[in-house]
């Protein structure tokens, strides 16, 4: 009890950041949603998908899985400063759980991730999103999209307890996250890379996050997917695998990492 | 009783080659203050990071308020209060904020953690600005509201890892006034500090380290006089100063020593103010004039010089890490 306690206060802390300055919210979530637009009216026009109501239903889920995997950036940089700051070494001087500060975070950050979900999915009803597959499994998709986002936070964890500098945790983030989502079937298809690209572009956790979101919400292509491959046919228990094993690893990795660290 | 014991701490980084703690013992008496005195590297703040349970050595054995810091660190958390050499508080969060975080993280309700908030926030004379997030805070006042969130429950153990470093004068001296405020209240206080002046003012006892060892350790007057006696120092006009030099040097049995530029000629006297008042007699018998007089104790800088060969501000930073 006092331990859920200590994460809830945790996780109020990281709501009470985003109230003191709401510029973190309000650009976190501008800068989706700009991608929504850009992706919409640049690409939307010349990749034709042979999709009804077109590419904006393809885009929707990738940009919605590209967005979630940033949260691995934003934890990573939010702990670096913490480190820097030294608050952590007063986190760790209190008589509270070693885990309850990071799972604290973790979970204010997928929070975070509500709001900025709600908001891209409201402009991509405004510029033609229309999931078809039913509110239930429309729901079960955010839901898959929230798990994901919080298996990455914990890798954040991590590469922001091991960094020394919270510019350096937002390089390295983005150099791990970037490369994940464009080698996917995100954007675009994948027929088009490399065969060896094409191979790892199929079993890409992003992929299959893609893939998965897409039949949730009503889609029946997938986008340039090998079909007959396992991650292809059951993208769904493909991405819970890839989050459980996530997790597996990087919680307790973590948590040790977390009670260990040095300033 | 003694609420601080550390005994033969070693602690060595970067696979050995580092040697931060080597056999590190200290202790301090219950309700008195211990002032760790060294330079930058000599291991203060790691030492300061093994009591507060941040840092496990690697050998050697520390208690603190009668529990064992590497076996029961979440009981010694219950009992500490630990405030940095950086103020560790939320800066984007106002000092109300933090304290109330703070209060509730130490298992207070939300209704005591408030009320605490509110009784340390006008304790250290933050009440106006507890409603500002801290980044608009002066440093004086950051490390003011840093130390009340290390006091929101009462700890019977305070560590103060230089507590006013950074500070300019004016913050300095208001920390201090507060932490003499504090110790009245009968916390046991370890503070470390590279201000010799610091240490004097607030500590007990003082135990000097250098290279992760205690050189020294006593009353801040037992280590002045390891260093010896007071020194009787004349400032004179050029014209006087030969003349000021046979004097002293005959008062003092001790041969005058002179700094040019500064005019200031000096000796060890042992018979203090009786050796001023002789050679004010004979100076004046002279028909010389001194510009300054003054009979100095030997400072803590002396003591530290003394005792480790190097001042304290001299050693270059080492990797702390």
């Amino acid at each position: 009890m006092r331990n859920l306690n200590d994460i809830f206060i945790i996780t109020r802390r990281q709501i009470l950041l985003l109230v003191r300055v709401p510029e973190v919210l309000i650009f976190s979530t501008i800068q989706p949603v700009m991608f929504v637009l850009l992706f919409r009216f640049v690409f939307g026009g010349s990749i034709d998908t042979g999709q009804p109501g077109g590419y904006v239903q393809l885009l929707m889920p990738g940009i919605f899985v590209q967005t979630v995997a940033f949260t691995l950036a934003g934890t990573a940089s939010g702990l670096a400063e913490d480190m820097k700051k030294g608050l952590i070494d007063r986190f760790r001087s209190l008589p509270i759980s070693r885990s309850a500060l990071i799972i604290g975070r973790t979970l204010g950050d997928s929070l975070l991730n509500i709001v900025v979900l709600t908001v891209m999915g409201i402009t991509g009803y405004i510029v033609g999103w229309r999931p078809t597959g039913g509110t239930g499994n429309m729901l079960l998709g955010f839901l898959f999209l929230l798990l994901f986002g919080y298996a990455l936070s914990w890798v954040g964890v991590l590469v922001g307890l091991s960094a020394k500098d919270a510019r350096v945790v937002q390089n390295v983030s983005f150099i791990v996250t970037f490369p994940l989502t464009f080698l996917s079937n995100a954007f675009a298809p994948t027929t088009g890379m490399p065969r060896a690209l094409q191979y790892f572009a199929e079993w890409n956790p992003v992929s299959t996050m893609v893939a998965g979101c897409r039949s949730l919400f009503g889609l029946e292509t997938e986008f340039g997917a090998t079909a007959g491959s396992f991650p292809s046919e059951y993208p769904l228990i493909t991405s819970l695998v890839y989050m459980v094993l996530v997790m597996a690893i990087f919680i307790p990795l973590s948590v040790r990492k977390y009670a260990r660290a040095a300033n | 009783m003694k609420s601080i014991i550390a005994e033969d701490l070693v602690k060595t980084y970067s696979k050995g080659e580092v040697r931060a703690l080597d056999h590190l013992s200290l202790d301090v008496e219950e309700g008195t203050v211990l002032g760790v005195l060294g330079p930058n590297g000599a291991g203060k703040t790691t030492t300061v990071r093994i009591l507060a349970t941040l840092l496990k050595p690697d050998s050697g054995r520390a208690m603190v308020g009668g529990i064992d810091v590497i076996k029961h660190p979440e009981k010694v958390r219950e009992v500490i209060g630990l405030s940095g050499q950086y103020a560790a508080v939320d800066e984007i969060l106002t000092g109300w904020d933090n304290l109330v975080m703070f209060g509730q993280l130490y298992h207070l309700g939300k209704k005591q953690a408030i009320a605490r908030a509110e009784e340390l926030l006008e304790q250290f004379s933050l009440t106006e600005s507890a409603r500002r997030p801290i980044k608009t805070y002066s440093g004086g006042m950051r490390r003011r509201l840093d130390l009340a969130a290390s006091l929101i429950v009462k700890p019977k153990v305070l560590f103060l890892d230089e507590p006013t470093t950074g500070l300019d004068p004016r913050g300095r001296q208001e920390m201090w006034g507060v932490i003499q405020e504090l110790v009245k209240g009968g916390v046991t206080l370890l503070l470390t500090t590279q201000y010799l002046e610091e240490a004097d003012q607030l500590a007990d006892e003082i135990a000097v380290i250098d290279h992760g060892k205690v050189i020294a350790r006593g009353t801040s007057d037992a280590l002045k006089k390891q260093v010896g006696g007071e020194r009787l120092q004349i400032v004179v006009d050029h014209s006087h100063i030969a003349k000021t030099m046979e004097i002293v040097t005959r008062v003092s049995k001790n041969p005058a020593t002179l700094d040019e530029g500064m005019r200031l000629i000096s000796a060890p006297v042992s018979t203090g103010s009786a050796a001023l008042i002789e050679a004010l007699r004979e100076l004046d018998g002279a028909g010389i004039h001194p510009l300054d007089v003054s009979l100095k104790r030997p400072s803590l800088d002396d003591v530290f010089m003394s005792l480790t060969g190097h001042a304290a501000e001299e050693v270059k930073e080492e990797a702390k890490k």
